[in-house]
């Protein structure tokens, strides 16, 4: 009986010292000057402009993909990234459970794919720049279609719903001939934009600007994300998830905010979704898999929902080490193979040792703690 | 209409100058025969009275008897099986209950309901937000309605804050207040709805005397800024200390109505809930 007791005490100290650790860091960056942050805050955004170019990323070790090409990764990781951040509104703030996030980011690609692309029985030929806003509006009517009717359902019912709803869109998308199925849509425009000596900017081998691209919009909507939170609306969504009933009484709209938290989240994704379609120039059935919905759900679980910049980094490194795994062999098994069996351990460690995710919201850090102490006093 | 005409009459003119407020016998809410049914269960059977601007109305009764269920009836939480009740004139049912509270009636729980990851600050912020405009777009953009109604918010908030006597831990999470701080804050949030009709559901629920007293100086304060007052309580001192009229419910029906004296000497109230020998609780 005692070895079962004494592992996760040792383990327990590791994970205390990285935790006081992670604490000592947060206090310090509370406590820093205004200054301070805004440079290493800047630092941080121009690290992550400079990361694709290969003169800089040579020098960083084991952080380049072996197995694949390091800019195309980049811009993946940034379209999880933009995707985890709108999803972390829907869940992280309005903790409205949603299993179907993806089915956002689907309609969003099809719109460009449907209006832009030759192979589209519409003909209308878009620039893929027009497309965009339209894109975006089609995703916010169609996150308040799905929501007007379920937003009334609460906790594992509207998970249940929005689950369909991404299936469903998958199976639209599979088998209706409208939508192309496996064939897709081929000679999506890129978006707009020359080099000086005439060559486009958004060009079929270099993923770098479109890299860049995703990145400035990551910032421009955190800001806007930032700007929602920290207002009437936040608080509105963030009592709907701390107790829906409470909330009403005290005179929140709950079902307009629910309806506006589904709207924003919906909206990021079909902008994701419009940058896919525009990078990849091509969009078929096989680009929205369930699994993608649960692969964003878990990096925001994964970073800490609830707060923005667990959500970057959740949505990062989520997207990052799945593709981190490509290209590595181990006693003559191809270790991408098994991605996700490594992603699931990590997320079952993860919630072992530190169920608030990486970056939590203080608040939420709080509550687990408090609910460590439950747990012991029961013992 | 009858029950106005026929439960004030008589204790009003009789006590007016005890009970100076109940003169003006406004009526702000009427409870209009309500009769309330969950399946075969009678929760609310035929309840009538009426509470007038001003006053303190308590309702009482043991345990059981319908208390918290005709509160969440008034604040439009259950729609009556029959009857209707009325609220400034209005028709409570069909309206949803944000719209209730902005009408002005605002509530505590029985069993402490704040937004436990919130601070205290931001709890009762989202009180002040309920007469609030400032939507997806003006928070978007800070636009300067967002500002305007953001610092009035604030100000607001900090204001009651003081007022309850927890500014100091403003900054604290609701969860982390103590049980006496947490039912205060209920009350802050509760009264930065700006409600005409504050409806507090047993909030001396845990409180020792002391505090029950200071509960007592605090529900005043509010009855003389000009907010009418419902208390659902069990502590008979508490009630009686405090209140200007009583109404006695058991079983889901009023079996009285009236001053605290009326009240506490009438015999049906003495068999149903004071005849217990913990009279003086």
């Amino acid at each position: 009986m005692t070895t079962t007791i004494d592992p996760p005490e040792r383990r327990e100290t590791a994970v205390d010292k990285l935790r006081n650790g992670r604490a000592a860091v947060a206090d310090r960056w509370h406590h820093a000057p205004r200054w301070v942050r805004w440079v290493l805050l800047a630092a941080v955004i121009v690290f992550f402009y400079a990361l694709p170019n290969k003169e800089f990323y040579q020098y960083l070790g084991p952080i380049p993909t072996p197995g694949a090409n390091f800019t195309q990764v980049l811009f993946t990781v940034s379209i999880y990234v933009l995707l985890a951040v709108g999803l972390n509104i829907v869940v992280g703030f309005a903790g409205l459970l949603d299993l179907g996030y993806f089915g956002f980011f689907a309609v969003g690609a099809y719109t460009v794919a449907v209006l832009t692309s030759p192979s589209s029985n519409l003909k209308t030929l878009w620039p893929w720049l027009l497309v965009v806003p339209i894109a975006i509006a089609l995703t916010m009517v169609s996150g308040v279609m799905l929501g007007t009717p379920t937003l009334r359902l609460r906790g594992d019912y509207l998970a249940l719903v929005t689950l369909g709803f991404a299936e469903m869109i998958r199976i639209a998308a599979v088998s209706s001939t409208f939508l192309k199925g496996q064939r897709g849509f081929s000679e999506i425009p890129h978006p707009p934009g020359k080099y000086a000596d005439g060559r486009p900017f958004f060009g079929v081998l270099d993923a770098r600007p479109y890299y860049w691209l995703v990145l400035t919009l990551i910032i421009l909507v955190v800001i806007g994300v930032r700007n929602l939170t920290h207002s009437r609306v936040g608080r509105a969504w963030i009592s709907i998830r701390e107790d829906e009933d409470a909330a009403q009484l005290m005179g929140v709209p709950t079902f307009k905010f629910k309806l506006w938290a589904f709207a924003s989240g919906a909206a990021i994704a079909g902008l994701a979704g419009a940058l896919f379609a525009g990078k990849q120039n091509f969009v078929n059935s096989q680009n929205f898999e369930l699994l993608n919905s649960i692969i964003i759900l878990a990096a925001v679980i994964f970073g800490g929902s609830g707060n923005i910049v667990g959500a970057i980094v959740g949505g990062g490194l989520v997207a990052y080490m799945i593709e981190r795994f490509r290209g590595i062999e181990l006693f003559g098994i191809e270790l991408y193979e098994y991605r996700f069996l490594f992603f699931g351990l990590v997320l079952v460690i993860m919630m072992i040792f530190r169920p608030q995710g990486l970056i939590p919201n203080r608040r939420r850090a709080a509550e687990f703690k408090d609910r460590r102490k439950e747990v012991i006093v029961g013992e | 209409m009858s029950d106005t005409e026929q439960t004030p009459a008589v204790p009003a003119q009789a006590a007016a100058p005890a009970v100076e407020t109940v003169r003006e016998r406004e009526p702000l809410l009427e409870v209009d025969h309500v009769t309330l049914r969950f399946g075969g269960v009678v929760a609310l059977n035929d309840v009538d009275f009426t509470l007038y601007k001003g006053e303190i109305l308590g309702l009482i009764g043991p345990n059981g008897a319908g208390k918290t269920t005709c509160f969440n009836a008034m604040t439009g939480i259950y729609q009556p099986t029959e009857g209707q009740i009325r609220f400034r004139g209005e028709k409570i049912s069909g309206k949803k209950r944000h719209q209730i509270t902005r009408m002005g009636m605002a509530r505590t729980f029985q069993n402490i309901r704040l937004f436990p990851e919130m601070t205290a600050l931001e709890n009762v912020q989202v009180g002040a937000d309920a007469h609030h405009k400032t939507s997806v777009i003006s928070a978007l953009l800070r636009l300067p309605r967002h500002w305007k109604e953001e610092r009035e918010g604030r100000e607001k908030a900090e204001r009651l804050l003081e007022f309850v006597g927890i500014r100091k831990r403003m900054h604290e999470f609701a969860r982390n207040l103590s049980y006496g701080e947490q039912r205060r804050l209920e009350i802050a949030r509760a009264l930065a709805t700006d409600p005409v009709l504050l409806c507090l559901d047993e909030p001396a629920a845990g409180f020792n005397p002391a505090e029950k007293e200071e509960l007592l100086q605090l529900i005043r304060q509010i009855r003389d800024q000009g907010v009418t007052v419902l208390l659902i309580e069990h502590d008979m001192r508490l009630v009686m200390g405090v209140t200007d009229r009583i109404v006695v419910l058991e079983f889901g029906k009023k079996i009285a109505e009236g001053l605290p004296a009326e009240v506490r000497d009438n015999p049906k109230v003495v068999a149903a809930y004071l005849g217990v020998p913990d009279d003086a609780a």
